[in-house]
Formats: structure tokens, sequence, C-alpha cells
């Protein structure tokens, strides 16, 4: 039969195919071979290896780039430092106008970067061409505002210095663009080493950075396996890290920077939740759980690969969605009418295949609809496994791949407890047409982005990143820059120390040996006055009975205090979680900045007193104490200010309706004091975080505690809630390490010695727990401008984008 | 019209299914904004579909200036919508291609009627005080009546808007009820003036409404509205469709109208009928598109397809 007429009676779809001619001229151009991009030039090392790049839908042979050595890695280090020291010095504007060139040179090759990409990669062309691409140079344009607006918006701040950055598979282009783009425009120099998978967009792009005109060696492109990135990660004259990929490898990242004073970055697993209730637009929501799983062969960190649907609306949401899944076409990713196209790589596509196996050994139901794969190629049927318990591994494991489960529940309140149910806390999809509920669901699911009655949306203007095992730090946004920017009166911190495998170890306190004076001001023996840890609003003795003896700087006795062990932490950690599910982040900032007031209002009342106790404790002046008490009544009334002025922004994004970004509280922080400015120090770490809604476990000063343990007195009298702000004295090192291995203490700060902060970093990894540490270096606790402001409140938060669409 | 289906007897009014929809605008707009990203056809399937969209046009002209020649015109072009040697480069010109049916005003349906003589091809009447459906019932009544009298195998009803602005969904779905009563055998096609109504939401409670009422299709407007036939009213249209197959087993035809002039927002829309319903709905029984000048652009991408050279307007017989 004539074939019009055939398809006139069938009304198949066709074959639609992009033209991978310009991609393929291109790769013939560099006869298939690539070099290193170093200083804007190919670099081939001698005798250097090649290994082979495929096509995962057909498994062509793409080309061979070259693994980097560390001779390499050096040289590509060596061109980003002597290009920092120009670029840095290179006017925000100038740097605007060379972001602006990379962004017209982006939108310039287009189609030649979206097909390559899809060839590379396996994703649909309609994805690189509508969405990676487009995003790429969105970011360029974005932050090329923000290089404009450097000197002025950000006049207190410098760039970092040169920055490593390494980046996943799944968005080879997007994820080189959240990295480069806010890095490049605050004067930052770059190395970037693409995944193993998928390299050579990443050449293309910098052959194009090239072509804009962008200095040579400020953007460099180090193809290699991970060899290469630890490489880079452990190069000394690397300033900063940044990394998306895998938890796992995530962990090992911090625990190979943990000590060094480099900034690190992670953007991680996830396993994302997508709500339903039974008043939203089911067929609408359909449809996002398509863009949701579906979108990338559903190889997206934030995928919505979780479904919570309520209880009474699932079968027939289910019915709709196998329904729809029969539409789903899977195929040549180059194919313009293609939902679906290729699995990256063989062994990725038999981890997702065995975790379908594991969900249907676990008792699930697997569904995937009968629809025509190639025959050829790395391709995967979009997937569907119901039936399943929240216990089962399928539901809790990152599968990253076209998988979806499906949970149910019966209120909204266990629906917010499902999408929480999980290490992770990268995003999260609400479906509601009843406004209350979706916000109400989107401001408890802990997650960094949250989208009602939308899905994966993305865009220059608004942060993306994670909470929990999710990572740390921010990209995109303004909130994005300050990975890649460093107080202007810091310096990058070089800070020497050796490990020790018995960090942290700790033989209780015994009795004071004989022969010690006794500071007293009496005639007669002193009442016996030992403070009591604080816990949950109480005073407690220590759960050990061990008393440690406070001698002052002129070896005098000045008094006893606790000695705290691990179990005063546990405890402690649970009365500040206690006290969190209370309600203290849920309290109104008015009402937070009141009570900071009424603390400073009753610690000024005592001024005199805790004058004479630092004075005592240190040794210095009494005027100088005195100056401690004063700024620290001041710092509380500066987090008093804060507490209901630091709630998040609008973001400015391409979505119709309304993005704003949250300040959200940690959780519960633990906090390690420094010993100068026994109450200052304390005070200027506990405010911000209380002051933000997190409840603290502070670990005093080990060699001047008396100031902290008097301070629980004026708490105890400021209405501050049981359990808002413990107090654990003893071994510092010996309490911190607790708190570091405890998984439910959500970050940590910690303002003691170079190595307790280099094991401080290394413990924290087990839960990704956030980490800020001082290296050992002193700082300069009276000064406001590194005693307080923004820096403490970014610490104490994290930021969540809340993307509501607008439209009736 | 053959259709092989069953023809919807339709359903006892459920105001509590009328008031549980739930439309989201937002998500709508993105449905079909990554639908004609996500779905083309090219080369012999484009062909293909274009000629298929040819049999789903109901060739309409609605003006103050018909006449009986103006009629007799279109007719012609309606059994006869490509030339005969583009038949014959596209392989089909042992096929018997027309339109979908010819939609004139009741005045005009006895011209239509013998001008389309023994073609098969059905012609429709718009009645119900077409275009605003603000005259007396029973003028409106009578309308139907003396269209179908005149031949007119498929009515195209208007509701009036005002049940829906206002939440009568019992009035609206009582004189539907009435009309269809009318039709008798003759097919109602009932037309929501989407542009009328205050929201997707509307639209569907509307669309749900007229298929109880006993609808056979449901079409998106009158052309006359300030806005017509668009995508997301139309996928909104199509999902209240799906779920009265669910419900009562009844497969509802669809047809928008007015505003669709080119080939390639034919394309997009047959995209949608058979991702949102599947392909039974791309055939005349269940689709339409009410159109007038969508021929002429069809016919020249398909001049186009066999000859490879770009087509000019002038060259394709006017109806």
């Amino acid at each position: 039969m004539n074939k019009v007429l055939e398809i006139f009676n069938t009304m198949e779809y066709g074959p639609a195919p992009e033209s991978a001619d310009a991609a393929r001229a291109w790769l013939d151009g560099h006869q298939r071979k690539f070099g290193l991009f170093i200083n804007n030039e190919w670099t081939s090392p001698k005798g250097a290896k090649y290994y082979p790049s495929y096509d995962p839908s057909n498994g062509g042979l793409l080309a061979e780039t070259t693994q980097a050595g560390k001779k390499e890695v050096d040289a590509a280090v060596a061109a980003a430092r002597s290009a920092f020291q120009t670029w840095s010095q290179t006017p925000g504007v100038v740097r605007a106008r060379y972001m602006y060139a990379v962004a017209r040179n982006i939108q310039k090759h287009q189609r030649l970067l979206a097909t390559l990409e899809s060839m590379d990669n396996g994703k649909p062309i309609r994805e690189s061409r509508d969405i990676d691409v487009p995003l790429l140079a969105r970011h360029f344009y974005y932050y090329a505002g923000w290089a404009q607006l450097m000197e002025t918006e950000l006049r207190d701040y410098q760039p970092v210095g040169v920055v490593g950055q390494i980046i996943p598979w799944n968005f080879p282009l997007l994820m080189l663009a959240w990295k480069i783009a806010p890095a490049i425009a605050m004067g930052n120099t770059v190395i970037l080493k693409p995944a193993s998978y998928t390299r050579l967009t990443a050449l293309l792009f910098a052959e194009i950075v090239a072509e804009a005109g962008l200095p040579a060696g400020v953007v460099n492109v180090v193809t290699g396996n991970s060899g290469a990135g630890s490489m880079i990660v452990e190069h000394p004259d690397v300033d900063k890290v940044a990394f998306t990929g895998s938890t796992e490898v995530g962990r090992i990242l911090r625990r190979q920077t943990a000590g060094s004073g480099k900034k690190l970055s992670l953007e991680l697993g996830g396993k994302s939740p997508f709500v339903v209730f039974d008043d939203a637009d089911l067929d609408a929501a359909v449809e996002g759980v398509v863009d949701a799983i579906w979108f990338n062969q559903g190889q997206v960190c934030c995928a919505g690969s979780r479904l919570i649907v309520q209880e009474n609306v699932a079968p027939k949401f289910i019915h709709k969605l196998k329904e729809r899944m029969g539409h789903l076409r899977v195929g040549d990713p180059l194919d313009k009418a293609v939902d679906m196209g290729a699995i990256v790589d063989q062994s990725q596509w038999d981890t997702i295949d065995s975790w379908v196996k594991t969900g249907i050994a676990e008792g699930g139901e697997c569904f995937q609809p009968n629809i025509v794969l190639p025959e050829k190629g790395l391709f995967y049927k979009p997937t569907l496994i119901t039936g399943l318990d929240p216990a089962a591994s399928a539901v809790q494991e990152e599968i990253f791949g076209p998988v979806l489960v499906s949970l149910t529940f019966r209120t909204p309140q266990e629906a917010v407890e499902l999408a929480n149910n999980t290490r992770y806390g990268l995003a999260a999809s609400v479906w509601s047409d009843n406004i209350n509920l979706a916000l109400d669901a989107a401001s408890k699911i802990k997650a960094g982005s949250v989208w009602i009655n939308c899905t994966n949306q993305f865009d220059g203007a608004a942060g993306f990143g994670g909470y929990r095992e999710s990572g740390y730090g921010r990209e995109g946004g303004k909130e994005g820059l300050f990975e890649y920017l460093r107080p202007k009166w810091m310096q990058r911190p070089r800070p020497q120390f050796t490990a020790d495998a018995t960090w942290g170890a700790h033989t209780p306190a015994l009795p004071t040996p004989p022969g010690l004076e006794r500071l007293n001001g009496h005639s007669l023996p002193p009442i016996d006055r030992t403070p009591k840890m604080y816990i949950g609003g109480k005073q407690v003795r220590p759960d050990g009975n061990y008393t440690t003896t406070i001698v002052n700087a002129k070896g005098k006795i000045i008094g006893q205090v606790g000695d705290g062990n691990r179990k005063d932490i546990r405890d402690a950690v649970e009365a500040a979680h206690k006290a969190r599910t209370l309600g203290w982040a849920m309290r109104h900032g008015y009402n937070r900045s009141q009570i900071l007031y009424f603390i400073a209002e009753n610690l000024d009342a005592r001024n005199a007193e805790f004058a004479k106790r630092i004075a005592d404790m240190t040794g210095r002046t009494q005027k100088s104490a005195q100056a401690e008490v004063d700024a620290a009544v001041e710092r509380l009334f500066t987090y008093a200010a804060w507490a209901d002025k630091y709630g998040g922004s609008v973001q400015e994004t391409t979505l119709r309706g309304i993005t704003v970004a949250v300040n959200e509280p940690i959780g519960v922080i633990g906090i390690a004091c420094p010993d100068e400015y026994p109450l200052l120090g304390f005070v200027s770490l506990m405010a911000p975080a209380i002051a933000r809604g997190n409840a603290v476990v502070m670990i005093p000063s080990e060699k001047y505690p008396l100031s902290a343990t008097d301070f629980y007195q004026v708490l105890d009298t400021s209405d501050v809630p049981g359990g808002v702000v413990n107090v654990v004295t003893g071994a510092r090192d010996h309490l911190i390490k607790t708190l570091a291995q405890h998984e439910d203490v959500d970050a940590l700060w910690y303002f003691g010695s170079a190595q307790g902060s280099y094991h401080v970093e290394n413990e924290s990894a087990t839960n990704m727990k956030r980490t800020w540490v001082g290296y050992g270096i002193e700082r300069n606790w009276l000064s406001r401008e590194q005693g307080e402001g923004r820096e403490f409140l970014r610490e104490a938060t994290q930021v969540k984008n809340i993307w509501t669409p607008t439209g009736e | 019209m053959n259709s092989q289906h069953t023809r919807n007897p339709g359903a006892p009014l459920d105001l509590d299914w009328v008031m549980g929809a739930r439309v989201n605008k937002s998500a709508a707009e993105r449905r079909v904004a990554t639908l004609t990203t996500r779905r083309t056809v090219k080369k012999d399937w484009q062909a293909a579909w274009l000629l298929r969209a040819v049999t789903c046009i109901d060739l309409t002209t609605l003006a103050g200036d018909d006449t009986p020649g103006r009629v007799q015109r279109l007719c012609a072009k309606a059994k006869q919508p490509l030339r005969p040697d583009m038949m014959e480069q596209l392989g089909v010109a042992d096929e018997r291609i027309t339109v979908g049916a010819v939609c004139v005003y009741p005045n005009r349906v006895a011209d239509a009627v013998r001008a389309l003589q023994s073609s098969g091809i059905p012609v429709a009447s718009v009645a119900t005080g077409f275009p605003a459906g603000q005259t007396p019932l029973p003028q409106r009544i009578q309308e139907i009546e003396q269209a179908v009298e005149a031949g007119a195998r498929e009515i195209d009803v208007v509701i009036a808007r005002n049940y829906v602005l206002t939440g009568d969904w019992q009035a609206m779905y009582d004189e539907l009820r009435q009309f269809r009563e009318a039709c008798g055998e003759a097919h109602m096609k009932t037309i929501l003036a989407t542009g009328d109504l205050g929201s997707l939401k509307q639209v569907y409670q509307a669309s749900l409404v007229a298929m109880m009422a006993g609808s056979d299709f449901i079409k998106t407007s009158t052309g006359k509205e300030t806005v017509n036939a668009t995508l997301e009213v139309s996928l909104v249209m199509t999902r209240a469709i799906r779920e009265y197959l669910e419900r009562f087993g009844y497969k509802i035809g669809f047809k928008p109208a007015g505003g669709i002039s080119s080939a390639k927002q034919a394309l997009a829309w047959q995209a949608l009928m058979k991702e949102e319903l599947g392909d039974e709905w791309l055939r005349n029984d269940l689709f339409r598109f009410g159109a007038s000048s969508l021929l002429t652009d069809i016919e020249r991408q398909l001049s186009h397809f066999v000859s490879g050279r770009y087509a000019a307007k002038h060259h394709m017989p006017m109806g």
C-alpha cells in the first residue's frame, strides 16, 4: 500500500530526527580526539591516555578524550591561579561584559550544543533544546548581572580564588552553567571536570567561551576519571570545591577536604516526594508525574520519584497514570517526538534494572506500559511500582532512573511525615487546589525546592540545593553567590594540623590536685557553687557525675563545672528537638525578638557580676571584661533586630506566579564556643542560631566555661522555652565529637583548634551535617564586621525556594 | 457521519460531580506548551495526518452575506477538497477524500443539502440563537426543528452562557435536554463558547453538563467570541470527555472551532487528540475542526510535500 495512505489509516507517529550533521562535523574537525582545554588552548599531553566516549542510544563511538594526570591538573590549576590575579582585579562591570558575551555565544550555538548533548548523554533533543541549553544561557545572563552589581551590592566580599568543580553526567551543560557562571561572575577562576560518561559538551563549551573572548585561564576544562577529580579536590592551590553527584561521593569529598580551609558546596542525591492531595487537579498531577520522573529518563537528582497520593483518590490516580504511561514514547534521543531517550551507560541501566527487581522482590507490583522500545541501545521503559511500604529499600534509596514508587496517605499530616521520611531533602512537589493546604505542606516539607502544582522548575534567579543528606550550599539566585565569596576581612585559611586517631578521647576529670589556691574575696570558706548542665530548661547533674576544676589565667581555682559525656549530649540533643517540635521555629520573629531583648535586659541587669567573672577567669582588666559584657548585650540586640528581618525574598524567576525564597532554620545546631571572649563568643554564636528558630547545644569554652553557666540563669529568667538553648560543659573536643557523629544533629559550628576543625568536618560527613569551623584562627568577636551579621545568619539558615504558579 | 459508536443517551445531572471539578490553569498551560514540543510529524507522516485533518473539517460559512451561490461553491469544495493532480501524487486518488461536513446557518441548510445530494457529506446547521443564544427558548427550539426539517443531520447548538456564569447548571442541563429532544436523529454538537466563560474550571464543568444532557459532540466556540478555540480549553474539554467515557462508557466527539487556520495548528490539535483521547478521536465521527480557511493552508502544505516547492494560495481552488 502507498505509504501516505497507510499512515492515513493507522495515524501513527513517524520519525522526526534532528540532524546530527553539525555535531559530527565538529567532532570530525577535532579528528574525534580531544586534549584538555587549559588557558584557552587545546593541550595534548605527551603519552597521554585517551578513552572513548559512546553514544548511549546506539553504542557508536563519538570521540576520544584525554585522561588527565597530575601534571595536567597542576597545569590547569596554575593557569587558573595565574588568571585569577587579573580576573579578580577586573572590575565587575567588565566581567559582566565578558559574561554577557558568553551568554550570547551560547545562544548562537544553541542547536549544536543541544544536539551534541543529546548524542553524548542520551537525553531527548526536546529537553536539551528547550530546557538544558536555554537554562545554560539564562544562568550566564543572570550572573552577568551580579558581576555588574558586585561592587555596589556585595562590597564587603571578595572572590574565593581558584575553584575546582566536578559535575555529573545527567545535565552536563546545565550543571556546568550552575558551577561556572556564579564563580566567574564573582571573580574566581575555574577548573571544571566533566563527568566520565559525558565529556564532550564541556569541551565544546570551552571553545565557545574562548570564542566569546573570555581571558585565558578563567575557565579550564580537564577530562578524566575520579582519580583526576581527586587530584583537583586535593590540590593545595584550589580554594574551593563544588560538586554535584551522589551522596556517596559527596561524603568522600567532604572527608578529602576536611580541615583544609577549602570551601565546599555539595549538591547530592534525592528521593523527592511528589504529594497529591485529593483536591488536586488529578489530570494535571498525572502530567506533573511525567515531568517529575520521566524527565531525562529519571536521571535527575531532584526527580519526583516517590509518589505519595491520598488514599481516597489513589486508585483513580494510578489508573490515570498507567493510561498516561502508555502514551510515552521512548526512542532515539535525536527524535523530536520522543519523551524519553537512552540511559547514559550500561552500568547505570543495570543498576536501574536491579532496583526494579528489588522492588518486586520486596512485594511491589511493577507496571510497565506496553510500548515499543528500539531494539538496540540503552533504553528502559517507564516504570511504576505500587504496593510498597515506606520501609522498602526501593522506596528509600535513590534509583536514578525512570522508576516511580507510590505510597498512600490518609491525612495532610501523614503526607508531610511520609514526605519527610527520608535521609534526603532536595526537592518536593505538592499538588492541591487548596492554597492553604498546599502552602502549609510546602512549609513543612524539608527540601530545598518545593514546587506547588508544578515540578522540576529551574531558573537562574532561584537557588537550588538540598537539606539533610542532599548536600549544602545553593546554586542559582543571590544565595548561590556566597559559595564563591569570602568576607573581605578574611583570608583563605591554611590551617596546619595533624589528624589524630584518638582525637576527642577523654578521661573523666579527677579531683583538684592539692596546692592550688582558691580565688576567694571572703574571710569565710566559700559556699560551694558548682554549676550543672542546662538541658531542656532544667539544671541537671552531669550523667557521669564527674566534675572538672576550672583554674583561671593566674593559676587560681575559680570554680568547678560538670564534666559532660556522651549521654549528656544525647539528652541535650533530644531536648533541643523537643523544643523545636514544640514550636520554637514556628514562633513568629516578633516573639523571638522579644525573648532576645529580654535576655539582653536580664544580662545587662547583672552586668557587673558578669564582668567580674570574665576578669576573674581570664585575668583581663575589669574594663576589658566590662567591654565584653556590653558587647554581648549589644549583640543580643543585634539578633533581636534580625529575628524578624531575615525571612527571605521574592525571586524574579521566569515562572508566572510567585517564587519565594524562605530562609528556614536548619534545626538542631551543636556549637563549640571559642576560648577567647568566654561570654561574647558564646552569645555571638547562640543568638543568631536561636533568633532564626534553631535549637542549640552549646559547648562553652573549655577553659573558661563559667560565663556560660552563669548565663543559663539569665536564660531561665528570660522566657526562653526549655530546650531551645542547652549548655553542656566539659572537654570540648570530646563533646563535639559526639555531636559530630550524632545523626540527628543538623549542623555543627566549631571555634576550636585547626585539628578539631579537621575532625569535625571529617566526622560530620556521616550524615552530611552542615559545618562551620574556625580552623583555629581567632576572630575579633568584638568587631561587628567579624563577630556578627549576615555570615552568621546564613550559617543559621537554609534556603527553601517555593514555586507557586498562579492563574485561574 | 457513519459513527461506529453507540450514541450518548445522556445521564441524570450529577451536581456533585460538576461541583467537584478541579482544573489547574498553569498546569494546563504547561501541558499544551510542551505537547507541541513533544510531538511532531514530518514528511509522509505529516502529509497523511493533514489528509486526515481534511476529512475532519466542518467546512463553514456563517456570515450575513451568505447566499445560495456562496453555499453552492462551498459544497463543491467540500466534495473535492484537494486538486485531483495532488490526490494522484499523494497516491490517494482512489480514496474518497471529502471534508467532514458543511456548516451553515439554518436559512442556508436547504441550499447545502441540495448541493451535497448523494455526496454522503452531512450538513450541519448552527441553531438556538447562534451565536449569542439570547433569544427566547421556544424560538431556539423551533430553530433546531426547522433545521432538522430542512435536512440538517448535525445541529451545532449554543448554550446560554448566563447559566454557566451564574452557576445554574440545572437550567443549562434542562435546556440542552430539550435541544437534544428537538434534534431527534440529528447529532447535537454543543457549543460552550469558552471565550465567554470565566475560567477553565467552568469550561470543564460546562463540558460535563453538556455531555450529561446528551450532547454527541462538545465544541469550543462559535467563532464569534473574542477568544475562540485554544489548546488550553481543548485540553480541558478532552479531559472531560475522558472522564465521561470512564463513567458512562460513551464516546463524545470534540470540535474546536474558530481561529484554526494553519496546517501547523491542525497538527497540534491532532496530537492533542491522540495523546489525551487516543486514535479514535482522530477520525471525523469523533473529531471535527470548525474552520473556513484551514483547508487552503493544508492544500498548500500538501502541495509542498508532493512538489518540494512552497505553494501559492491562488493556486488552490476557492471554496
